[in-house]
């Protein structure tokens, strides 16, 4: 499928692809087995200005504002084809700085975003215990203190945590206002009063950090809050509707690359003296994953365009993105197991990862559950139009 | 130049896919043309021509007979005061060259205190040993040795000069055919020579291996060549022979103090060197992990083997890289080449496909390590090697 | 600090295939890429000047598409390239190659350093390197796995050795081939590419570069290539089978005992 990019985004895509080849596959069983962080791969993708992809210009990056979602999507998806946990470690740190990019003030945008740019990982947290799904559930509480907002409580299964210096950090400014009493700071490591709690041991996406972040009367300047008082709900919600591209790339990216190894395999594997991609079967098969494939990248560039081309309200099509090309991932790394018989399931065949890497996109940033409502409360509120 | 013949040729394109260099391709009228910028002559295209239509022509001066060049000369490389074992084996085949040629095998060894290494040069055929012993000479500084060496060539004028294809003889005699404007030819797998022109016929593999090339210096003397370890065997001792010694001294203009050696580190860790061992083990990424390189070990002893790697197992960290086998790592032939759970990349291949026997041992019956096996065992290398260990360790009584 | 990097575009050997039928190499729709040696000695420089400030230029000598490879090596982060090209030097052995560049850096005339891979891909000499050196009347280290230290007067470098290694101190300007050990090379930046498609690379000829013409290419190489063949691949080809692998390993030493006497 031509999907019409410019020379410059297919020379992103390329290079993205040629440093998941060579940097990223040869450790991606390493990384996933021994829950390894990938250093050495995200000072790769800094040195090669992967991460100016999302900042503006005017802050050492190479976008334009407001623009990049395809070409963070185009990186995430190659990455992904590789090792789903590197390419959320990457495009997590786009989901951290989207809040400052998006409601940042100058003095903030000028403070960070370069930083970032060059290579510094960010993380945006917002998911504690009790609140998944449900943001207003959040315990995590702000009391302004002078020039200070003194923060208190735990955030949990952080992407980035422990590894990202910049946190953009949901507190409860005014709890008895429900989500209109939330807002967004930025917080960075280092901070005294913040620390780091439990560091996961997921089913994927392992070469990834999860971590829980504490707040214990921890000061943060006033200057650090994003907005005003209160935003932290919209902010969250516009946040992700950004990113939720980026998950759907990644989910893409797994699919597409457990696609590929399973291609490779049949045309290799031989039973009853002929290689299995001679069956019908098996041909019904990838036929039926590769059109899939191909059905939810059309939708995730299609959505990442939308944004780029200025779109505010794109929480619909995110939406649809990111729960379709998850599911994609899901089927597609499931029967691509499948193709590899009982190779398929060996930990020493690398195509069983990508089962685990792929159901996590599923639940990560909005459960399939909730883009669904996101998807339906939409189609009824147009339908009233 | 290469000449094409349009009227002879038909554009069948041999030529073309047989050009190792690209610089080959058929034009509309379907005549194959050549890019001069790009042909290196080698000659291929003439080879594979079945219309004559390839012809090259070189632009000859008048040959000069060199009469005042003779004799075949081995650069005697010491370690330690040791004389190397590929020195024998040059020996060997400049005894053999230099009686063809009716002249005399000369050895130069250079040193700080080599002189009990004299008599070994000329029992192995050595006729005359020119030796150079200097406190200076204690480590090898390229600038000074290759001084030392441009000196004697041009005052003794040997028509050839051999060097073992090692990290020093090639980058001394490299430097000394720049200073003598000789012709060098690296890492020659074969030596020969023609009686009537005297000139040197130096075969080299090309392209990791695919291709031979045999090259010749006619227009030049010295004919110089670096050589590769294990080709040729060594020469056979003979202790009644006898030679002469000229002993020759480091001049001031030799000494270069641009460049000195502090320090002299070993740290391979097997106790063979993998490019002077007869036999070699090597393991890849179907070790599966830097632990398993024990089974490897096992055998290699037994057999008085060196452990070699591919690349795989040298990027996963499981053992260091002066291991490694394979076109970044070490170019090897032993006699002996044991492959195990290596798939053969062509990386690989290229650095070892000249070994005399090669087993490969892995799973996957289609790995194409099979295609330059000579015997292949298909199966669990972690069952099939101990089952090895055993067999090897009692048939060699152990 | 100033570098200059000497590179190759060589055919990538991954690509070459053997033609099983006529045992020859396939040449055709094999890709051109900077020689995986070379890659060392770029990114080598490019840390270098990293640290100590100052500029590296990469050069090669080849014919115009040898361009690209210079292209590749701005898009890692070279600062300039020349391409040294003529007709006048094809069909050059090492000494005329060598020759070659010695003439192209002694026109850039300002380094402190020339840095080559320990040797190309395609032949496999490691003779280029160090014939620049002499060329240059510069000291040479060969098989440099480790920079230890350097400034503007001297290095102290880790050089392979089929042992171990040496510690050299050299002063400078010196000439270094660089192997694997010494770095992993970064893969291209996007703002490299940006810069390496716009940026002008100068092309120098053998006017520019006052050569005498007995010393450059066919005419000013003394080895020639007589013949070039494709290898017999000898002996036998066999699959060892057995029940056990028992069975397999002594079947197997009865064919090797012979060779290992």
């Amino acid at each position: 499928m031509d999907y019409l990019l410019t020379e410059f985004q297919q020379e992103i895509r390329d290079l993205a692809w040629e440093i998941a080849r060579d940097k990223v596959m040869p450790v991606a069983q390493e990384l996933d087995e021994k829950n390894e962080f990938p250093h050495e791969i995200m000072k790769i993708l800094a040195q090669s200005d992967f991460f100016r992809l999302f900042v503006p210009e005017e802050y050492g990056g190479l976008v334009e504002n407001g623009k990049g979602m395809l070409e963070l999507c185009l990186v995430t998806e190659q990455l992904a084809r590789a090792c789903g946990g590197v390419a959320v470690t990457y495009a997590a740190t786009a989901l951290g700085i989207f809040p400052i990019i998006l409601y940042g003030n100058e003095e903030q945008k000028k403070k960070y975003l370069p930083r970032v740019a060059e290579g510094t990982l960010a993380a945006f947290a917002v998911t504690e215990p009790s609140a998944g799904s449900d943001i207003s559930a959040i315990q995590t509480t702000a009391r302004k203190e002078g020039d200070y907002y003194v923060l208190n409580g735990t955030k949990h299964f952080i992407t980035n945590g422990g590894e990202a210096d910049i946190y953009v950090v949901i507190a409860m400014t005014n709890k008895a206002k429900g989500p209109r009493g939330a807002s967004a700071f930025i917080v960075e490591k280092g901070t005294p009063g913040f620390e780091f709690g439990k560091k996961e041991d997921k089913m994927g996406i392992r070469a990834s950090a999860t971590r829980e972040l504490i707040f214990n009367e921890c000061k943060v300047p006033k200057e650090n809050l994003l907005g005003r008082e209160g935003m932290g709900f919209i902010i969250t919600l516009k946040t992700f509707d950004m990113s939720r591209p980026g998950v759907a790339a990644q989910a893409l990216g797994i699919a597409q690359g457990a696609f590929d190894l399973a291609l490779d395999y049949v045309r290799k594997r031989e039973q009853f003296g002929r290689p299995i991609s001679s069956f019908q079967g098996i041909q019904w098969m990838l036929a039926d994953m590769a059109t899939k494939i191909e059905a939810a990248r059309a939708l995730v560039y299609s959505v990442a365009r939308m944004a780029d081309a200025g779109h505010t309200d794109i929480a619909k099509e995110s939406a649809m993105a990111k729960m379709f090309a998850s599911d994609v991932a899901m089927e597609v790394t499931t029967d691509a197991v499948q193709l590899f018989g009982g190779y398929g399931y060996m930990k020493e065949y690398p195509v069983e990862k990508f089962m685990r890497d792929a159901k996590i996109t599923q639940i990560y940033e909005g459960t399939n559950q909730i883009q669904r409502n996101v998807i339906a409360q939409h189609l009824i509120k147009e339908a009233l139009k | 130049m290469l000449k094409i013949d349009r009227n002879k040729c038909v554009g069948c394109k041999a030529c073309v896919q047989v050009c190792p260099f690209g610089a080959l391709h058929i034009d509309e009228e379907k005549k194959a043309v050549v890019d001069p910028a790009v042909c290196t002559l080698c000659g291929a295209c003439v080879e594979v021509c079945k219309f004559d239509a390839m012809e090259i022509i070189r632009e000859e001066g008048p040959r000069d007979k060199f009469e005042d060049w003779r004799g075949v000369w081995v650069f005697a490389e010491q370690k330690e005061n040791k004389v190397q074992p590929v020195v024998f084996e040059l020996l060997g085949k400049a005894r053999e060259l230099a009686d063809k040629l009716n002249t005399y095998v000369g050895a130069v060894l250079l040193g700080e205190n080599v002189k009990d290494q004299v008599e070994e040069l000329i029992y192995r055929g050595a006729d005359n040993v020119y030796l150079v012993e200097d406190s200076s000479l204690r480590h090898f500084v390229d600038e000074e040795y290759a001084s030392i060496l441009t000196r004697l060539i041009k005052k003794y004028r040997p028509e050839i000069v051999l060097s073992g294809a090692t990290a020093i003889g090639r980058a001394l005699v490299s430097r000394v055919a720049v200073q003598l404007q000789a012709g060098l030819t690296a890492d020659c797998t074969g030596l020969d020579v023609d009686p009537e022109t005297r000139n040197l016929l130096q075969t080299r593999p090309a392209f990791g291996g695919n291709i031979m090339a045999t090259i010749i210096t006619p227009r030049h003397r010295p004919q110089m060549a670096t050589v590769r370890h294990k080709v040729f065997p060594e020469a056979k001792r003979d202790e009644a022979r006898k030679g002469e010694v000229i002993v020759e001294r480091v001049e001031e203009g030799d000494l270069d103090v641009r460049s000195k050696v502090l320090e002299v580190v070993k740290e391979v860790t097997s106790t063979v060197n993998l490019s002077e061992a007869d036999i070699i083990v090597s393991g890849g990424r179907g070790l599966r992990g830097p632990e398993n390189f024990k089974l490897l070990e096992e055998l290699a002893e037994v057999l008085g083997a060196a452990v070699g790697a591919s690349r795989a197992a040298v990027d996963a960290g499981w053992i260091p890289y002066s291991h490694q086998v394979g076109q970044t790592g070490k170019t090897v032939c032993p006699k002996l080449y044991i492959a195990v759970g290596i798939s053969g990349q062509i990386q690989h291949l290229v650095g070892m496909q000249s070994s005399k026997c090669i087993v490969a041992i892995n799973n996957d019956p289609s790995a194409p390590i099979f295609s330059v096996a000579h015997y292949g065992i298909v199966g669990d290398l972690f069952e099939v090697v101990p089952a090895l260990t055993k067999a090897f360790k009692k048939a060699l009584g152990k | 600090m100033d570098i200059i990097v000497c590179i190759k575009q060589v055919p990538d050997t991954a690509d070459v295939k053997i033609n099983p039928e006529t045992n020859t190499l396939v040449r055709e729709g094999v890709q051109s890429i900077i020689n995986p040696f070379d890659m060392y000695a770029i990114e080598e420089g490019i840390r270098l000047k990293e640290k100590h400030g100052g500029k590296v230029i990469a050069i090669t000598m080849g014919p115009p598409q040898a361009e690209s490879a210079l292209r590749e090596a701005i898009a890692m982060g070279v600062d300039e390239a020349i391409l040294i090209t003529d007709r006048a030097f094809a069909g050059s052995d090492t000494y005329a190659t060598s020759y070659t560049l010695s003439r192209a850096i002694d026109r850039i005339a300002n380094y402190d350093l020339i840095l080559c891979g320990k040797q190309a891909s395609d032949g496999d000499t490691a003779q280029v390197g160090p014939g620049i050196a002499t060329h240059l009347d510069l000291p040479q280290v060969t098989y440099v796995k480790k920079i230890v230290s350097i400034d503007e007067e001297k290095a102290v470098v880790e050089r392979m050795t089929e042992e171990g290694y040496d510690v050299v101190e050299v002063s400078l300007p010196a000439l270094f081939t660089v192997v694997k050990e010494i770095n992993e090379p970064r893969p291209p930046s996007l703002r490299g590419k940006m810069r390496a498609k716009k940026v002008e690379i100068p092309r120098w000829t053998a006017e520019d570069l006052d050569v005498d013409p007995d010393k450059i290419g066919l005419k000013g190489s003394p080895t020639q290539v007589v013949k070039i063949f494709t290898p017999e691949r000898t002996g036998e080809h066999e699959i060892i089978e057995g029940e056990s692998p028992e069975e397999m390993a002594d079947k197997l030493v009865e064919k090797l005992l012979p060779l290992l006497k």
